[in-house]
């Protein structure tokens, strides 16, 4: 498979839940409260592309397949993607525009607070998935802004274990998977860190 | 004369769904593990409804939600918050279609400080009373309400001929336990079985009902068949369902909920815009079915006919 046809495949095959939840909207397919669920799974699905973004690292190490990298930015946008909506439907469906319910209801509820919090993260990320933008930070600097998305992982599984009422078992399975992921680089991390010394130390 | 407004939980006989089909369908539900995909199963199927004749008819009707319209059957009986069966809205209505078990007689026990305990049948249990139709106002805790008409009777008629004695300062209810029922059961996300309470004077206000049905039929599995309690004034989880327990008691339950969560659900629990809920708001809600929001309503609407229970207390502590 040539990077030309892995990136199509991708970006058609990301957007099939978007599709399929707007479909099942107009075919009356959400059930009596349709609002609810709209919100939900477009959260879930960014949390979803999240845990994707986030394993196409270890997935390399693991399999050697480099041509995974060049899907890893798509992904990350399809975060941006279907947070936004997510973002879009609350502000609009549960707040209707209105400003200063919206800051009252972010400062005031924590759930709220930090996904306001992680979804105004990833705009940084955004603004800077380019090319250009990339070379004009530098490779060093543009890694480190972009470790950023660790720590929106880990928000957003946060919030999502927060809003949940008494049944925590979905958002701590994410919140595994997300450490999990977390936990692989640390390990590299590490290891790396202690061959260094070695070898430091031999020499 | 029972008006029957229900129009979108009748079928013809050439509509309802296959019975096959519809347990295939079940199976599914049960043995895909992810809850998440069940919100994007097509939900026509758990509306197709058989036309059984009304269990109920030439009932009373009396409209306590100010001629606010009825939410629909298809509504009311395919988003219910029974985590007995499952914490996903959609799934009760699937997985409860043949609770309670029809081998089984459905049997309550009344207890506690009272002079005239006993274990009943269901049929016993109610035999006695007059059954009416009221149509009611339904808030949930979650920020979403609608308009039931439920067919019962009130909690005071029953509480009546149970004599409580001087000691009966509460009521506590309790739902079945039976995970082989109610699989939802086998996970421990509230402490089973199901408690909720009331304050005597509550319970014995004539507002709070003892439901058996909606739009004049048999209440369904997911709905809290076959007998469950209905508090307007008071959040959903209030109303507990499934009852199999009537205890009169001298110190205040604990109910399930607040096991759950003291912080964030109270005893109470009496619907109030002006007390949110630690984690969002409650001034607002949304009738299921409306695009928009509407304010909540003190007491739900019922202000008039509860408020006088709550004159000497500062609602923010005792929420």
């Amino acid at each position: 498979m040539t990077v030309k046809q892995l990136k199509i495949t991708v970006f058609i095959a990301s957007l099939i839940p978007a599709c399929l939840l707007v479909f099942a909207l107009f075919t009356n397919k959400l059930g009596v409260n349709p609002i609810e669920i709209l919100t939900r799974e477009t959260g879930l699905w960014a949390l979803k592309f999240l845990v994707l973004t986030l394993a196409i690292t270890p997935l390399r190490w693991l399999t050697g397949w480099n041509l995974l990298v060049s899907i890893r930015r798509m992904l990350g946008l399809y975060v941006f993607f279907y947070a936004l909506i997510h973002m879009l439907l609350y502000l609009w469906l549960d707040q209707f525009f209105d400003v200063g319910e919206i800051i009252k209801d972010i400062i005031k509820r924590p759930f709220i607070t930090i996904g306001f919090f992680t979804f105004s993260s990833l705009i940084p990320l955004v603004m800077t998935s380019n090319n250009a933008m990339m070379k004009k930070l530098g490779g060093k600097r543009w890694k480190r802004l972009h470790q950023l998305t660790y720590l929106i992982a880990v928000a957003s599984c946060v919030h999502f274990y927060m809003l949940v009422k008494a049944d925590k078992l979905e958002p701590l399975i994410y919140g595994s998977v997300i450490l999990a992921l977390l936990g692989i680089r640390l390990y590299k991390y590490l290891a790396k860190q202690s061959s260094a010394k070695m070898a430091v130390a031999r020499t | 004369m029972l008006i029957r407004k229900n129009k979108h939980g009748e079928l013809s006989e050439s509509e309802v769904t296959d019975h096959q089909v519809y347990l295939n369908r079940r199976q599914f539900l049960n043995t895909s593990a992810t809850i998440a995909t069940a919100s994007l199963l097509p939900l026509g199927l758990a509306a197709a409804k058989t036309n059984a004749e009304p269990s109920y008819t030439d009932l009373i009707s009396t409209d306590y939600a100010a001629g606010e319209q009825t939410s629909t059957f298809e509504e009311i009986t395919t988003y219910n918050n029974f985590y007995e069966f499952s914490t996903n809205k959609t799934a009760p209505a699937l997985m409860a279609t043949e609770f309670p078990d029809k081998s089984q007689p459905w049997k309550v026990t009344i207890d506690g400080e009272c002079d005239k305990p006993g274990d009943y049948h269901y049929d016993d249990l109610i035999r006695p009373f007059t059954m009416e139709e009221r149509i009611y106002r339904f808030r949930c805790v979650e920020g979403w309400s609608m308009v039931i008409p439920w067919v019962g009777f009130s909690l005071a008629e029953l509480i009546k001929r149970a004599q409580p004695n001087s000691r009966a300062k509460y009521v506590e209810f309790t739902t079945l336990f039976d995970p082989k029922q109610m699989p939802g059961q086998n996970r421990k996300v509230l402490d089973w079985p199901y408690v909720e309470g009331l304050r005597i004077d509550e319970a014995m206000n004539p507002l709070t009902l003892m439901a058996v049905g909606i739009y004049g039929q048999e209440l369904l599995g997911q709905n809290g068949a076959p007998i469950r309690l209905v508090v307007p004034w008071k959040y959903g989880f209030k109303s507990i369902k499934s009852i199999v327990r009537i205890r009169f008691v001298e110190s205040l339950p604990v109910s399930s909920w607040m096991k759950s969560g003291p912080r964030e659900y109270g005893f109470f629990s009496n619907v109030n815009p002006e007390v949110d809920h630690p984690r969002w708001s409650q001034s607002r809600e949304r009738r299921i079915g409306d695009f928009l929001k509407r304010k909540t309503l003190m007491f739900n609407g019922y202000e008039e006919q509860v408020a006088h229970l709550y004159s000497n207390m500062d609602l923010r502590k005792n929420f």
